[in-house]
């Protein structure tokens, strides 16, 4: 079965390459990935991400209920439009995927989550709501656009509803205004300022036309996943699964230890592994030979094997190739990449390597077992 | 619809071959192969004077998104790499059959010639991809 969003005509129409995004007919680049790309970094472009999962979760124990179900806080959501980033982890804390949750209001509040996990992710979130008073609700009528780019902001405001245009250019970053079936929030998942945007399937072809009219660029996965690498974002399936741990992927940030007293699924795990310290990084390669790193590929420091490359490619910012990689590096940041029959020269690089468009890396020093 | 020049051979794993006036041959990847690999931005191309045989791997094509292997043609010897492509890899998007070409060789067996593909059996070949 494969699905298509409700601007898939537009997207045929725009030039679009379509491939299949796990069941979803989606475009890859609208004729060169590397331009969308630069086009992100310098102006703004436009990803439709309708294909994601939005559930809302809405009744009184909605908040203890998810308090329970994250590894972040639900806590820090003081106010109405609040967002956090974080994950959802099973009873060893491996990693069953990546969210945001926004506070919609004190009872209510709304999940955004993968496409590719979506069965298992609402067959564990029902499984986990037994018992409790917590409404379900996944929505399927809405459009979601990602508006990205140091200009996105700006030129967004000129195609939103007049009534939205004063409180979305008033957004902080990772909060979000709801009108009627309208939301938009200040977040994303390429380094660069901007919007994501949900509206009604129906409103969804006259907005994407009033973006282009305002300069606005569609952009494609293949842009998406080069922006998000240089921006040192994960993508779940490739850089982390239900084998690995919050504390193994670069999102320990995403987890609140504090306070003590909250219990959440996978916490005891979390905290042994922790205590124990002994455990891989995901941390930023930086090829300094020519090439391309790729997922699959081995990583050596001193002769001995460290660990694999999770996500690779060229960076179009940095014009050399980067790459994430899961290691259990011993000492400075030099080390090699078996690409084929070469051995290549990289560097272990704290990430992010990118964000607003400037290169940001450092290079990684001492690496220790604990951070 | 991608671009088959009438005038050129082509192979199944989307190389084309030009015969030229001195009997050596120049070699490079067809406007389907660039356009199914995304913007180019790496190439490793092969040493000069090394010796090939009919599908053996001599260069890999790096873009954006994957990495493709390119595969001799022919058996032969390589006489020269265009290394234009060291800095400019995105030329074979733009061009594939004229300043994107990959390298040239002398081969070493006419026979093999008969097996390569006219433009049209390519044509046909692309389309059955396609299904």
């Amino acid at each position: 079965m494969t699905n298509k969003t409700a601007l898939y005509d537009q997207h045929v129409a725009a030039g679009a390459k379509i491939v299949d995004f796990h069941g979803w007919l989606l475009p890859i680049h609208y004729g060169s990935q590397i331009e969308e790309h630069l086009q992100v970094r310098t102006q703004a472009g436009i990803f439709d991400v309708s294909h994601m999962t939005i559930v809302d979760l809405a009744g009184k124990d909605s908040e203890n209920f998810l308090s329970y179900l994250l590894a972040n806080d639900v806590a820090k959501l003081k106010t109405p439009g609040k967002a956090l980033y974080t994950a959802m982890l099973n009873e060893t804390a491996g990693i069953i995927d990546d969210l945001i949750v926004y506070k919609i209001n004190a009872t209510n509040f709304r999940l955004v989550l993968n496409a590719a996990t979506r069965e298992k992710d609402l067959i564990w979130i029902r499984q986990q709501l037994k018992g409790r008073e917590v409404k379900l609700t996944e929505h399927q009528d809405l459009v979601n656009l990602a508006i990205q780019g140091p200009k996105a902001r700006e030129k967004t405001a000129q195609a939103l509803p007049e009534n939205l245009r004063e409180s979305a250019l008033n957004l902080k970053p990772f909060t979000s205004v709801i009108q009627g079936d309208w939301q938009v929030s200040r977040t994303g998942y390429t380094g660069e300022d901007g919007f994501e945007v949900l509206l009604p399937k129906a409103e969804a072809a006259q907005f994407w036309q009033a973006l282009l009219a305002v300069g606005i660029k569609p952009c494609g996965l293949g842009a998406r996943d080069t922006l998000r690498l240089e921006a040192g974002l994960n993508l779940y399936g490739s850089d982390m699964d239900e084998t690995v741990t919050p504390l193994e992927s670069n999102i320990t940030w995403t987890v609140a230890l504090e306070p003590k007293a909250r219990n959440f699924i996978g916490r005891a795990a979390l905290e042994a592994q922790q205590q124990q310290g002994h455990y891989p990084h995901l941390l930023g390669l930086l090829l300094q030979d020519k090439g391309v790193l790729r997922a699959g590929q081995k990583v050596f420091q001193r002769g001995q094997e460290i660990g694999v490359i999770i996500s690779g490619t060229f960076s179009p910012t940095l014009k050399q190739s980067i790459a994430f990689a899961r290691v259990l590096a011993q000492g400075d940041e030099d080390c090699q990449v078996q690409v084929r029959d070469k051995m290549l020269t990289a560097s272990l690089v704290k990430l992010p390597f990118v964000r607003n468009g400037q290169a940001v890396f450092k290079l990684i020093k001492e690496v220790e077992g604990n951070e | 619809m991608s671009n088959i020049p009438e005038e050129l051979v082509y192979t199944e794993s989307h190389e084309w071959v030009r015969k030229e006036s001195d009997g050596s041959i120049t070699v490079g990847v067809t406007d389907h192969a660039q356009s199914m690999l995304g913007d180019l931005v790496f190439v490793d191309l092969p040493e000069e004077e090394l010796e090939v045989s009919r599908d053996e791997e001599c260069c890999v094509l790096e873009s954006v998104k994957a990495a493709a292997d390119v595969y001799a043609p022919v058996s032969g010897v390589i006489v020269e790499v265009n290394h234009e492509l060291d800095s400019t890899p995105e030329v074979i998007n733009k061009e594939p059959y004229d300043a994107g070409w990959l390298f040239r060789m002398i081969p070493s067996d006419e026979k093999e010639f008969e097996d390569l593909l006219d433009a049209e059996a390519y044509q046909e070949c692309v389309k059955a991809e396609a299904h």
